[in-house]
This record gives C-alpha cells, structure tokens and sequence, in this order.
C-alpha cells in the first residue's frame, strides 16, 4: 500500500517540483513559537469559517432567485423545500456573525501583542484590507434575503454616501442602480457578493498568510524567535524556541476547531437567531419600502462604526462629518503601526498608561456598539429615570468616540516621546527550556 | 509556576474583562422582548400543535393564508395521515401537496377590512411567539372602531376577532380620566373558561410557530446528536494534541 502512495507521490514531485517546497515552507518546516496561546487560535478559525462561508454559500445560490420579487420567496423555499436547506442557511448566517467574532479577537490579539508592528507591518495592513472586504461582503449578503431590514439597512448605508458634497446624490444612485434599493440593486449586490468579493478575500488571505510565513508569527512575549538561539530537533539552522507548524499547531487547531464548532453547532441548531442578533425579527417580513421598521439597526457587528456616524451633528451645511468620521475609524487602524511606534511589542512588558487605554478603546467600542444596538435608548431611562435620553446618549457616545481617536492620538505621543515606561523584554520567549 | 499556571494568570484578567462586558449587555438583551407575558410555547408538543391547527383551521384560514406551509409537510410535521388533514383540515379546496392559501379575496378584504388579512406563515418569526399570544388574548370590544374591536397590544388593528364565541367578550377599563387602557374584564363569558381559553391561544400560538420554521423540529431532533459527535470528536482532537506535544517543552 505504502508503496503505492510513494510512487504516487514520486509521480507528482517529478512532474511539479515546486509542491514539496511549498508544503515545507509553510507547515512542514514553517518554525512557529512554541507559546502560542489561546489567542493564537483565531486566525484559523477565520479560514474554517470562509471555507464554511464558501462551500454553503455555493449549495444557497443553487436555489436562491436574485430578483425582488423572489428573494424572499426563495429563501423560505430553501429553509423549508430544500433537503437540508435549513442547515445550509443556518451555517450560513451563524457563520456570518461568527466570521466577525473570530476576526475582532483575531484583530485584538494583534493589537494586544504588537503583532502589527516592524516586521510585520504589510501583514497587519494586508490583514486590515481582509477586513475591510469583509465588511463590504457581509453588508452585500445581509441584503440578499431582502427582508425589510435587508432593505432599510441597505437604504441607510447606501444613503451614507449621498452625505459626500456634490456628488453624493449621483453617487448614491449609482450604487444602488436605480432611486430606491431594487431589482437592480440586488442583482448586482449578489453578483459581487458571490463572485467579486470572495475571490478578493481569498487573494488577500493567501497575501496575509504569505507576508506572515516571510518574517514570522509573533508570539505572547513579543519576541523574535528569529533573532534567539538557532537550532532545534528537526534543525540546525531553525529558532530554537519554534516548532514546526505541522503536525504541531495543526493537531492544535484541530482541537480549537472542535471547541469552536460545539459553540456553532449549538446556535445553529437552538438558538439560530440568538433572540434576534443574527437574524433580525423584521428581516422575516418581505421588504416593502412603505413600511419602516420601528429602528433600522444594522447587524451587530456594525453596530460601533454605525454609532459613530450617529455621534456626528451636521455642520457647514453638511451632514458629512459622521461618515468621515466612520471611515476614519477604520482608517486609523490601518494607520496603527505608524501610531504606536513602541519598540516593545508585548502588552506583558509594555507601561501601565499602554494597558489603561487599551481597557479604555476596548469598553469605547463596546459602549459604541451598545449605542448602535440602541440598548442606552432603553438602559438610560432604566437606571436614570426621567432624563432627557438623545442628550445623554449623544454625551456618553461622543464620550466614546473621543476615546476611541484619543487612543490613536494617546499611542503615538506616549511612544513617539518615550513616555512609555517598559518592562525588559526577557531574550527568549518565555517557557523556553 | 508551571506552563500552564502561567499561562492561565496572564488570560484569566483579560476573559474576565470579556466576560464582564458581555455579561452587562445581557439584561439589555432581555429587554428585547418588552413587556410581554411569556407565552411559554413548545413545538416538541405535537398534540398541542394539532390542536392549534384544528383552531387554525377553524377560525383563521378563512381569510389568513399560510403560503409557505404545504399541507403534506404540516401532516408529516403533526404526525396527521393525508386522509385527516384533507378531511378535516383543508376548507380550500387545494391539493395534498399545495401550500396553504386562503379563499378571502385580497381586493375585497383590503376594502372589508381596510387592510388586506396578512399572511401568518412568518408571523411568530417577524413578531414573536409571546407577541402572538398576548394579541390573541388582548381583543376588546370598541364601538369606535369599524369593526367593533380593538386590542391592547396592537392598538387600531383592523381585524375583528373570530375567537370570541371562545374567549367570550372583554371591554376596557380606562384609567381614569384618560383614553389609556388599565385592563381587560371578561363581560360575557364565551364556550371555554379563562383558563381553557388561554391554553387553546397557547396552542394556537403553538402552531403558528411551527408554521414559522417547520425545520425547528429538525433542528432540536438532530441537534443533540452533532453535539454529542463534537464533544467526542473534541476530547479524540485533544489527547492527540496532548500526545503530539509530550516532547514540547
């Protein structure tokens, strides 16, 4: 038998010698630190999603109709006539929401770690430009069933542009093909979110991944494992404190698949709207541009960068400043290693002001989501009473975007000047023998 | 300290700030049902819900269609042959295989009712379950409105309310001195007690859920068993990864 699959395998090397490099490049003889943590877990669980994304995405557009008329319709076909529709949806839609869980923590722990900062800098930006198509692939999706909140939510994101002077009217009508969202409206939303965006996402995934396998993971200590000691058991010339990628952290990840999936699983089959988070009760009512849900909300995982726009009065004549600002707030991430300049990576040996406004811009983005899910419409009149809510949620919103900036602004300052005062470094990661 | 000790100190403060930030946007989520009395429903109870279809039936398909519901599927689902369902259940006419349509002429109705009768087959999903019930047990009688009915929880719905001869008549008692309603008293009983009555709204809510997602029984049947595979699959992964890193130190 053996022998069958080593002839099989001379077979192809003989005839493609490049496959054998590649796969020690970036498993076999790809030399991670040996003290990934449970952070560390995210960033596959991302590519198990997209696959997850991919291969259902592939099994609803057999029977999905992009049209107005029968988006809806095919829908609760596929939910109730299709052999096993329900589940293919399902996976769908939950791993919708969970693709954003996994990349926010996959993101933090970036941040956390300094994992964006030199070498690694093209890694974060090209990780960053994931994110991005993410988030114009997850809103052109959200659309697609055309309930009524696929098509107020498409309303008000599109509208975002008609804010930009001049051109917004034009533009505006432009994306959506039409004076309303509609037929056209759709029809191009699921020809670029079933073709155009996913083939984007994965170019850049294969560019994120690459740009990582060149210089290197980084690790909870912040050290260059590179710059250590050389040589370990499979070889002279690796970090002594890496370890293949394969089978080691692939017989990992095998386990944080499991942990992750029971947790999908269980949504999917208890929980699949999870009380209306990840599918919206006014989505199940036809999209009908008469009608107006009592709040247009979009999906949670928009929620902070929706509040921000929120958070921006018009001024000059332009309501502008709110969609600027909602850019920007992606823009500075991009920006983050050219903020924060420190030289310590870690946040285990970085200063006490570093953790205290990491803590900050975490609970700014919680507090923003909070507002975007209109939950301090209903909390500030719970525990304050009568009180004016539109004045205290605009003072405690715009509290939180002033943190969110001031975070980027603090960063760069506190290690542009040195302020920072560190912790050392130790040489080797930490559990080292 | 060991590895893992190690390890666990540095992750316990940072979960733990996860944890409570997301424990304080529970009672938030909580919120999202209002102030609805919890209806309670279960679709697992098959003869609840084949007596909420027999009300269905009865009293609401004369004008409120379930276009996405077939009545093959709704015999397999409430464990009905084809003869009771055709028999008993199916006042329009359709094939075993059609879906659930109403006779009530839309054009017609929208000029009856002033609104055309919706169709129910997302219903509880668009409104949810203890929205539903609470409608169903909230019709009063209101001389002002066209139709001579009125409800609490969906103020100047245009429906009249078929179950009546069921519940039995309510009225409002206003608060005083304003228009607001403080509750509902029964002035004339109808066939069944308070008590049968919410029950049968309890069923027909049932099955209205049902009818929402015919798959929910699919999903609680095979539910169970992909967890069970994922927990063992979950512990096989881990004593592989545990003997695959015995040598990593």
């Amino acid at each position: 038998m053996s022998n069958v699959f080593t002839r099989m395998g001379d077979w192809i090397t003989e005839r493609s010698p490049g496959l054998m490099p590649m796969y020690r490049k970036h498993l076999s003889e790809y030399y991670a630190p040996k003290t990934f943590n449970l952070w560390y877990y995210f960033g596959s669980l991302a590519m198990l999603v997209l696959v997850n994304q991919i291969v259902t995405g592939i099994f609803l557009t057999m029977n999905y109709n992009p049209s107005a008329a029968g988006a809806f319709d095919s829908v609760e076909y596929i939910m109730r006539d299709v052999e096993w529709g329900w589940l293919i949806r399902y996976m769908h839609s939950t791993g919708a929401s969970l693709f954003f869980v996994v990349v926010f923590l996959h993101m933090f722990r970036g941040i956390m770690y300094g994992s964006f900062k030199k070498p690694r800098e093209l890694v974060w930006l090209l990780g960053m430009m994931i994110y991005l198509a993410l988030m114009a692939e997850a809103f052109m999706g959200y659309v697609l069933p055309w309930g009524n909140m696929s098509f107020w939510g498409a309303k008000v994101i599109i509208s975002l542009f008609g804010t930009i002077p001049v051109v917004g009217g034009h533009l505006v009508e432009w994306i959506m093909g039409d004076y309303l969202p509609a037929d056209a409206t759709l029809n191009r939303f699921f020809a670029l979110h079933v073709i155009a965006l996913p083939m984007v996402l994965l170019l850049l995934v294969v560019l994120h991944l690459a740009a990582l396998h060149e210089v290197g993971s980084n690790n909870p200590d912040g050290v260059e494992i590179k710059k250590g000691p050389k040589g370990n058991r499979w070889s002279p010339l690796a970090p002594a404190d890496g370890i293949p990628f394969h089978p080691y952290y692939t017989v990992k990840d095998l386990f944080g698949v499991g942990v992750f999936l029971m947790v999908a699983a269980f949504i999917i089959f208890f929980a699949p709207t999870l009380g209306g988070w990840f599918l919206e009760h006014d989505n199940f009512i036809r999209a009908n541009n008469l009608v107006t849900p009592s709040l247009i909300k979009p999906s949670w995982y928009f929620t902070p960068f929706y509040a921000i726009v929120r958070m921006f009065p018009a001024m000059f004549g332009t309501a502008v400043w709110g969609v600027v600002a909602m850019f920007g707030s992606i823009a500075v991430l991009f920006a983050l290693p050219w903020f924060d300049v420190g030289k310590v990576k870690s946040i285990r040996y970085r200063g006490t002001g570093y953790k205290v406004a990491l803590g900050m811009w975490v609970f700014a983005f919680f507090g923003l989501g909070a507002i975007g899910t209109d939950m301090t419409a209903e909390l500030i009149p719970e525990l304050f009473g009568n009180v004016d809510v539109t004045f205290w949620e605009n003072l405690f919103g715009r509290t939180m975007v002033l943190i969110y900036f001031g975070f980027f602004v603090f960063l760069w300052f506190y290690t542009h000047f040195g302020w920072e005062k560190t912790k050392p470094v130790p040489e080797r990661v930490t559990t080292h023998d | 300290m060991t590895k893992w000790q190690l390890s666990m100190k540095r992750l316990i403060p940072s979960f733990a700030l996860a944890l409570g930030l997301m424990v304080s946007c529970l009672p938030a989520m909580a919120e999202e049902g209002g102030a609805l009395p919890t209806a309670g429903t279960n679709v697992q109870d098959q003869a609840s819900l084949q007596r909420g279809a027999k009300l269905y039936f009865n009293y609401c398909v004369g004008c409120h269609s379930l276009k996405y519901e077939r009545y093959s599927r709704m015999a397999e689902d409430l464990g009905l042959s084809e003869q009771e369902v055709m028999q008993n259940l199916n006042f329009t006419g359709g094939k075993f295989g059609d879906t659930i349509i109403s006779h009530m002429p839309g054009d017609a109705a929208a000029k009856w009712f002033g609104k055309a009768p919706p169709d129910l087959s997302l219903e509880v999903r668009a409104r949810t379950a203890d929205w539903v019930y609470a409608y169903l047990n909230s019709f009063y009688l209101d001389p002002e409105r066209p139709v001579g009915w009125n409800n609490t929880v969906f103020p100047n719905a245009s429906m009249p309310f078929p179950l009546w001869e069921l519940q039995g008549m309510q009225t409002a008692v206003m608060k005083p001195g304003t228009t607001e309603v403080e509750k509902l008293e029964l002035s004339k009983p109808g066939k069944l007690t308070p008590a049968q009555y919410q029950r049968a709204s309890l069923d027909l809510t049932n099955f209205l859920e049902y009818v929402s997602e015919p798959a929910a029984l699919q999903r609680h049947h095979y539910g169970i068993w992909v967890l069970l595979f994922l927990a063992l699959y979950t512990l096989l992964a881990f004593l592989l990864k545990k003997e695959y890193w015995k040598d990593v130190h």
